[in-house]
């Protein structure tokens, strides 16, 4: 060509040019997550009512008109109910909380021996924290003295009377330190008993099977507080005269057995999902059923199962409250037992400490579930379809 | 290896001693464990005896024929006074509990249902309120939930005097929930024969409708026409006869609210807590089970040319429900046996009673036996209903 001042061609490239505004940014995020139909519109619409209507009043109660320290229930009643609140007040009276918080806590364990309890705490807490990062080191002799050394140290301590330390009976231990007593105690028979059962229940033997098949499915089949009725009625009439079982180990054995079987049916799971071949794979290397079941089905199993072991846990931490229908006090239990207290009886003590024990329980079992998800995510070994 | 150590089986298999043959072995641990289980058992029942002996307590279930003297606040099914026998007691306090179950179940499902849709749905607020929803009430204990309803929000309501009106004559205050009773005068009972006839109706319509529609393909508005039928007919035959229908309603007077019917705080502070608790597990597994449908089966029924409602309808939900059903139904189960925390408010459920006759009587193997039996035929109903819906809805392979 000879005339070539007529170029179309570009030579440098155009830059982009912004994107409509409907089409970025938050206009955009708006548009397709909230308005994208008239459905969707009219959804949003109802949702932002709800919450108009529900979350205000709910930070105003629970913030701005609380009352959030004082001696006695003066601080959350009005003057019409004997208090010094206007009329018409209503709040959360979280100085009940505060004022009750040791006996939230410790109940009526001795205040001059409250250091046993929080010594066995910090321990727990050093144990625990090196057994939930998967990379930190010596897994297995930690994973020894939390399940196995632990419990018998923490025995020592909190019940005492041996090395100089004073005795404390069962029947004071209270609140929040009952709740975690029987959750761990709970944890740490449930997971072997139900790991036994569950490979009892898929012996060859059918003596050893149908008693395991008896007595999960009939657990399975009844409420906690009927377990725990029957621990506390039932068993002082099994043993010999004379022998008695202390009300809270009592208690102990029935959350155990029932968790256990709970425990059973979610590792069972595990065991049916486990191939044939591993098995098979197992006898001609000449393994023992243990070394067997130990070393090669086991492991793989409970992998398996960590996120169903763990909300048997939950299920075993939130049932724990159960024992207060049994008239011991664990964290919910001692709650209710002050809202009778002539002290801080007031129209707003039971909600203020019912949310404040409710608030506890939703830490630690959200704790735990937040954790199973972490844990589902790293082992997950990429089998995702 | 050493391998010149193996020697062909049999030719020295008399030389095995009898314990290292498996099935020998397997022989006497069973044996084993069955003799501990006789020994604990044998020593269980003797000190059972010597101590119900020693304590002058009589067994059997001879008792239950004796007079409960103690009064039940809520029967409604049954005639029942303190002078009513301790069966009697027991048979209205497994009414009640299957009242609150059935209530409970069905509240349930229904939240949980609208909520596990919710957590799937596009809209982003909506998504997340069901998140928060079904993240609080899964973490928190039922009886914490049943303690916040009862002593918590219930028992803080006005009193009578100052009850909160509600819209169709119904009232709110601390001693429970009024609300109007239909009262039916002469010739209702047109309209029930009339209701039964449009059931039948229904029904036949129905089959007529799926063969013709298997026959030729043509489609018959089943639904509406069950609709128009259940409710006209019924309607129709009441409009007949006059609308023999006035209500009893609760009406304020000084101190107290008189006609009408109540629900008291405690089954509803159970009922509120048992739904609320629940509905957060079935939400989860509602949508646990529409995601576990691939989203290949959608996008075909789109490509089919059908409609989203229809796709929803007739390849989401049947394909869903294969996956909810077995988790629903242990879900089931679990609200029945968490309504025994009924004991913890006081509403008169088998377990609540049961545990007072245990306390008048001292008869705690027989009453813990009766518990064990009733919740475990409970269980075992549930379960063989849920089997049998699960075994209509599997999947047909050919």
């Amino acid at each position: 060509m000879a005339d070539n001042n007529l170029s179309f061609v570009r030579t440098e490239m155009l830059q982009g040019q912004t994107p409509p505004i409907g089409e970025r940014g938050i206009v955009r995020w708006i548009r397709l997550n909230l308005i994208a139909t008239p459905i969707d519109a009219i959804l949003t619409i109802f949702a932002i009512f709800l919450l108009a209507w529900f979350v205000p009043p709910m930070i105003n109660w629970l913030f701005i008109q609380a009352s959030w320290s004082g001696a006695d229930r003066a601080v959350c009643s009005t003057v019409a109910q004997g208090g010094v609140m206007p009329d018409g007040w209503s709040g959360a009276c979280w100085a009940y909380v505060n004022a009750n918080f040791n006996q939230f806590m410790y109940g009526r364990y001795p205040l001059d021996q409250h250091w046993r309890v929080n010594l066995v705490g910090i321990i727990f807490i050093i144990l625990l924290i090196p057994l939930l990062i998967p990379k930190a080191p010596f897994k297995v002799p930690n994973a020894i003295a939390f399940f196995l050394v632990f419990p018998f140290f923490a025995f020592f301590m909190l019940v005492g009377g041996w090395f100089g330390l004073t005795y404390v009976e069962t029947a004071t231990w209270g609140g929040l330190l009952v709740t975690l007593v029987i959750a761990f105690a709970g944890i740490a028979v449930s997971l072997p008993l139900g790991i036994v059962l569950a490979l009892g229940r898929r012996s060859k033997l059918p003596v050893i099977k149908m008693l395991c098949v008896i007595f999960i499915e009939m657990v399975r089949g009844i409420p906690l507080v009927t377990v725990l009725f029957m621990a506390s009625y039932m068993l002082p009439l099994f043993l010999p005269p004379g022998v008695s079982f202390d009300k809270f180990l009592r208690a102990l054995i029935g959350v155990a057995l029932f968790a256990s079987a709970y425990m059973a049916e979610v590792v069972r799971g595990g065991l049916q999902a486990i191939p044939k071949g591993q098995y098979e794979g197992a006898d001609p290397l000449g393994l023992s059923y243990w070394q067997k079941t130990g070393l090669i089905i086991l492991p793989q199993a409970l992998k398996m199962v960590i996120p169903g072991i763990v909300n048997t846990f939950i299920g075993l931490f939130k049932d724990t409250s159960l024992v207060s229908i049994i008239s011991m006090f664990d964290l919910l239990g001692t709650v209710r037992q002050h809202f009778n207290d002539a002290n801080w009886a007031s129209p707003q003590t039971p909600i203020s400490g019912l949310i404040f024990a409710g608030f506890v329980f939703w830490i630690f079992c959200f704790g735990m579930s937040r954790y199973s998800i972490f844990m589902e995510r790293r082992l997950d070994t990429g089998h995702k379809h | 290896m050493a391998s010149q150590d193996i020697t062909p089986v049999g030719a020295d298999s008399a030389k095995v001693s009898l314990l290292n043959d498996p099935r020998i072995r397997g022989y006497i641990y069973q044996a084993v464990v069955l003799a501990v289980i006789f020994g604990v058992g044998y020593w269980v029942v003797n000190n059972t005896i010597a101590n119900l002996q020693r304590a002058h307590l009589a067994s059997g279930f001879g008792f239950l024929d004796g007079r409960s003297g103690f009064d039940i606040s809520s029967h409604p099914f049954t005639n029942y006074s303190s002078d009513s026998t301790y069966i009697t007691a027991l048979y209205v306090g497994f009414l009640n509990t299957l009242l609150v179950a059935v209530a409970g179940i069905i509240t349930a499902t229904f939240l949980g249902f609208i909520i596990g849709v919710g957590r799937l749905s596009h809209n982003w607020l909506i998504r997340k309120l069901c998140t928060v929803y079904v993240e609080v009430f899964r973490n928190i204990p039922p009886l914490l939930v049943i303690f916040f309803w009862y002593s918590g929000v219930l028992a803080i309501l006005p009193q009578a005097r100052q009850s909160i009106a509600l819209p169709f004559s119904t009232y709110l205050n601390n001693r429970g929930f009024f609300f109007p009773v239909p009262v039916f005068g002469e010739g209702a009972w047109l309209a029930g024969v009339a209701f039964v006839v449009a059931l039948i109706g229904t029904f036949f319509v129905r089959r007529w409708a799926y063969k013709r529609q298997m026959a030729t393909g043509q489609q018959f508005p089943v639904l509406w026409t069950a609709a128009a039928l259940i409710i006209g007919l019924p309607l129709l035959a009441f409009g007949l006869k006059g609308f023999p229908l006035t209500f009893d309603r609760p009406v304020l007077g000084a101190f107290n609210l008189s006609g009408g019917s109540l629900v008291g705080p405690e089954f509803m502070s159970l009922y509120l807590a048992l739904s609320f608790y629940t509905a957060s597990f079935i939400a989860e597994i509602v949508r646990s089970g529409i995601r576990g449908v691939g989203r290949g089966q959608s996008e075909a029924a789109h490509a089919l040319g059908l409609r989203a409602g229809t796709t929803t309808r007739l390849v989401v939900v049947p394909q869903a429900m294969r996956i909810i059903i077995p988790p629903l139904s242990s879900q089931y189960l679990n609200l029945t046996k968490n309504s025994s925390l009924a004991v913890a408010v006081g509403y008169p459920d088998l377990f609540a009673v049961g545990g007072t006759i245990l306390n008048q009587t001292g008869r705690s193997i027989e009453v813990v036996a009766i518990f064990i039996i009733v919740y475990l035929s409970l269980s075992v109903a549930t379960s063989l209903f849920m089997n049998w819906f699960n075994a209509k809805m599997a999947l047909v392979e050919r």
